[in-house]
């Protein structure tokens, strides 16, 4: 099946986020789509599969126009999307969300949920992707909930399968597997547009790369005749400067101090064994750890949002094992949460709302009961600018920013303030090399004038490229701890102790 | 591992335990001394098919054994913990506190309890057929305040048409009107976009509004408009003569068969059948469910119709199931008492029902004492099984979760 995109045109009032768009979507082919934070990608490919009516432009399958009424029109003609905001429904088992709106049935319209639980299982073991169907969708880690949109979009047996940004939460090995999917997806005749800000991963699967910028196509390529840093050009139109600047390693006093640490999961479950770790003024360390160790636990246990069993967190000579996340907050720390839209903001709030979401009730931006609004816009409007929050202004509401523009106004929040300690989960999840690079520095400048830093990423590279000393979580677990500074990494090393190799 | 998991659960036992113990106390202190005689309960009628002897019980012994009981649950809960089972134990021990309640209250006297409780169905079935509106309307994230305004549709509709066609023709009438106040309300919320509260109470003051006019200007004129067949109750044949159980639950009009079935319909149409999957997912999450390929809109409206009709039938208990005669504002607030329902029934069809039957118990119960002359003022008596309720779902129920897109519009790109 050969789509076509025609002189596609988006708007959103006044907000041109597709100009004239042509691409074509060859079957057996990957064709990869690479753009900056809010080029459009997202969008265009939402009109693709029915979700927004182009403004203008049309959409033809095997030569033949199609118009699409709503996303169930794109599912019948074979489109099929992985959408970057996982749309799953988080009360719903795995099967019943990989069924829903194609659902077996019996008589009286029963549903057959045994066929849905077995043809889970069938997809999952024919491509790799482990999972229980019985499972509630909002227990589950972000990068198995991922591959129930997977199994999604195959149980409907789509011809092209739109993939936007699939990879941003899985891990490295995770990617490898999901890359051997693609590949049996293609060889299957299937068409493929997958979307990342990967610039390596986009390379090694794409049959052909076509870059966006501001809302236009600017110039398509053959992966082979292509480098990493021409892309990285194409996209933003300048050429970016990969490598972190960082100041030489002077760690001071340790500011956190975490000892026999234990958390549980919501079910009782072990999440954090007896952890102890140490962090200093003027260092950053990293975790790294395949998701679903006991990461996500750990951040919001010293973030104060998860109730600590047993154990003992000290921050600058004070117990902060119990205390509120407000006086977390006051005291100097910083939390990136790992998952931007169910942690990080609220939709319906403006860009100018959400920037003030940590700071509201007091000065300089609270006089008394009342919220100095000119203050707040004004803040804000400076903060957007200074850590490029694309946005048409402050007053529109985040859930309307590209998935990376609402990380960087996360990120922005959390680091615009006076700062003593930053946890970040996944600092840099979905953003383009740019952006990338950009957190990077204000990390690294946050670590320069003192600031002590914890940052989990599934990221071994970021890991790498920005950790002074490296810890790896395993079931709960510190299992090994390197430093740069003292050896030279080696990344299949680190990347076989958490596999579990150390344990 | 169990220690450190279960700090906050044992605080909760141990409220749980003190509230059983303070319970056990207040018991025996005030009821026991004040029981004298002995309390018979009547359970069946001597023409019955089997009849069964009256319930005896001796007044003060009975309390002081659930006073010494509810304190020895409490006592336990308190030191031992045993958090699994606390919920059910505080929910027994208020059952028991209540039936010592009753035994104080008949002491020396005696009662029906097969009419009590006979009562008790009867009175929760609008409450439960509002409850089950609510929840139908609830599970697409359509907040349905209108549910008093639906209910009170229903029992004019009814009481109109039953007296000019019959009741057949008036409850499908109810049931009609009903599902067309459903679909305006789907119509305002849905495709208008108006805030949900609002557009439910615009329907609670209209429907208030116009069948109040019309009954008191027309109703008072043409007595026979206002005149409907009412619906006996059916037998179930051979079911209907076991005692207790016979009359409670098998001899009764179309409108509590008719709660059950419903609620039993709605259990399957939610949680068995693709249509009910898909609802709920509009509820929960209606941009997932739009994106594949679900109808947001059209869901919304069918389900919200559905409890409109819900609602009608209901309605139509109030004079087609009762009096014959439609009375100003005669729903009294029983939709509002459905939605509550609803909630403390975890938005579920047959919590709703069972919630409901408490709160008729409740209100039935209210009745009986009122007959009884106890000396606490009825209006006072009335309250006590609502705190209980509150109690109960505070305690045993636990913290609910509505849909979570309730109330919230959807907008399409
Ligand atoms: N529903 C909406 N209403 C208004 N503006 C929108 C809406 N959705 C997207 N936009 C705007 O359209 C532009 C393109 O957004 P889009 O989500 O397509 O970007 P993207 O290329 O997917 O970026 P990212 O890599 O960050 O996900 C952005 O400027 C965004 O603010
Ligand atoms: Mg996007």
């Amino acid at each position: 099946m050969r789509v076509e995109l025609k002189n596609i045109t988006k708007r959103f009032g006044p907000v041109i986020a597709n100009k004239g768009v042509n691409l074509t979507i060859e079957p057996g082919e990957v064709l990869g789509l690479l753009g900056e934070n809010g080029a459009g990608k997202s969008t265009l490919m939402n009109v693709l599969c029915g979700l927004y009516d182009p403004t203008e432009g049309e959409i033809f399958i095997d030569d033949k126009p199609v118009v699409f009424d709503g996303p169930g029109d794109a599912i019948r003609a074979g489109i099929g999307m992985v959408h970057q905001h996982f749309m799953l429904v988080p009360v719903f088992s795995v099967a019943e969300n990989v069924v829903l709106g194609v659902e077996p049935t019996g008589a009286l319209d029963h549903l057959d949920l045994a066929t849905a639980r077995a043809e889970v299982e069938r997809l999952s073991e024919d491509y790799g992707l482990a999972v229980d169907p019985d499972a509630i969708i909002e227990t589950l880690p972000v990068g198995v909930q991922q591959r129930v949109e997977i199994i999604k979009v195959l149980f409907r047996s789509a011809d092209v399968l739109i993939l936007d940004e699939p990879t941003a939460v899985l891990t490295p090995q995770e990617v490898d597997e999901f890359f051997q999917i693609v590949r049996s997806l293609c060889e299957a005749g299937k068409a493929i547009v997958f979307i990342t800000h990967k610039l390596n991963e986009i390379l090694e699967i794409s049959d052909r790369i076509s870059v966006i910028r501001r809302g236009e196509i600017v110039g398509s390529g053959d992966p082979k005749e292509l480098t990493r840093p021409e892309l990285a050009e194409m996209m933003v139109g300048h050429p970016v400067d990969f490598d972190v600047a960082r100041a030489p390693y002077a760690p001071r006093e340790v500011i956190l101090d975490v000892a026999d640490l234990t958390v549980l999961r919501d079910h009782g479950a072990v999440a954090i064994d007896n952890l102890s770790l140490k962090v200093r003024s003027g260092e950053i360390v990293g975790i790294a750890g395949v998701q679903g160790n006991g990461q996500s636990a750990l951040i919001e246990a010293l973030a104060g949002l998860r109730r600590v069993a047993s154990g003992r967190v000290t921050f600058d000579g004070t117990d902060i094992t119990h205390i509120s996340p407000r006086a977390r907050h006051r005291m100097g720390i910083a939390h990136v949460p790992e998952d931007r839209q169910r942690a990080g903001l609220i939709g319906n709030f403006t860009v100018a709302e959400n920037m003030v979401l940590d700071t509201y009730y007091g000065p300089p931006f609270a006089k008394g009961a009342s919220i100095d609004w000119g203050r707040v816009h004004a803040d804000a409007a400076r903060v957007a600018e200074e850590y490029d929050v694309r946005t048409p202004s402050v007053f529109a509401a985040a859930a309307h920013l590209s998935g990376g523009n609402q990380q960087k106004l996360v990120v922005a929040r959390e680091l615009s303030r006076d700062t003593r300690f930053v946890i970040a989960g996944q600092p840099t999840r979905g953003l383009d090399v740019g952006s990338i690079a950009f957190i990077h520095a204000q990390l690294m400048a946050a670590r320069d004038e003192g600031d002590g830093l914890l940052i989990v990423s599934s990221e071994l590279d970021e890991i790498m490229a920005v950790s002074d000393r490296i810890l790896v979580m395993f079931k709960g677990r510190i299992v090994a701890e390197y430093a740069p500074h003292i050896a030279p990494l080696d990344k299949g090393e680190i990347g076989l102790v958490m596999a579990g190799a150390a344990a | 591992m169990s220690v450190l998991l279960d700090k906050a659960r044992l605080r909760q036992t141990r409220i749980t335990g003190g509230v059983l113990i303070a319970l056990g106390v207040l018991i025996a202190v005030f009821l026991a001394p004040d029981a004298p005689g002995v309390a018979t309960f009547r359970l069946s009628r001597p023409t019955d098919v089997w009849p069964v002897p009256n319930l005896v019980v001796p007044g003060g012994a009975f309390i002081y054994v659930v006073s010494a009981l509810l304190a020895f649950m409490g006592v336990r809960l308190f030191l031992k913990g045993g958090a699994r089972w606390s919920a059910l134990i505080l929910g027994i021990g208020l059952a028991i506190a209540v039936a010592a309640f009753l035994v104080w209250a008949t002491a020396g006297k005696s009662f029906s309890l097969t009419g009590m409780l006979q009562a008790t169905l009867v009175r929760a079935v609008p409450i439960a057929l509002g409850g089950l509106a609510g929840v139908l309307s609830e599970r697409v994230a359509v907040v349905n305040i209108g549910i008093e305004g639906m209910l009170l549709a229903g029992a004019f509709t009814g009481a109109l048409v039953g007296s000019l066609a019959g009741g057949i023709a008036g409850l499908a009438a109810a049931v009609a009107v009903g599902g067309m106040f459903g679909f305006i309300l789907a119509a305002l919320v849905v495709t208008y976009r108006m805030d949900q509260i609002i557009a439910g109470v615009f329907i609670n003051l209209f429907v208030l509004g116009l069948t109040s006019y019309i009954s008191s200007q027309v109703f008072q004129e043409y007595r026979a408009l206002n005149n409907a067949p009412v619906f006996r109750a059916i037998e179930v044949p051979f079911l209907s003569d076991l005692p207790v159980i016979g009359p409670v639950f098998f001899n009764q009009n179309i409108f509590v068969y008719g709660a059950f079935i419903l609620a039993g319909l709605a259990t399957y149409y939610l949680f068995h059948t693709r249509l009910g999957l898909r609802a709920r997912a509009v509820g929960e999450h209606p941009r997932a469910a739009d994106t594949l390929g679900i109808n947001v809109y059209r869901t919304r409206y069918i389900n919200v119709t559905m409890a409109g009709m819900v609602a009608g039938f209901g309605g139509a208990w109030f004079t087609l199931g009762s009096v014959g005669r439609f009375d100003e504002g005669m729903t009294g607030g029983r939709g509002f008492i459905g939605l509550a329902a609803m909630i403390f029934g975890r938005w579920h069809p047959v919590g709703a029902l069972l919630a409901a039957l408490v709160f008729g118990f409740a209100d039935s119960l209210q009745q009986k004492l009122a007959l009884l002359r106890t000396p606490i003022p009825s209006e006072f008596l009335a309250m006590a099984p609502y705190i209980a309720t509150i109690i109960v779902v505070a305690g045993v129920v636990g913290r609910a979760r509505a849909p979570a897109a309730d109330g919230k519009p959807y907008v399409k790109e």
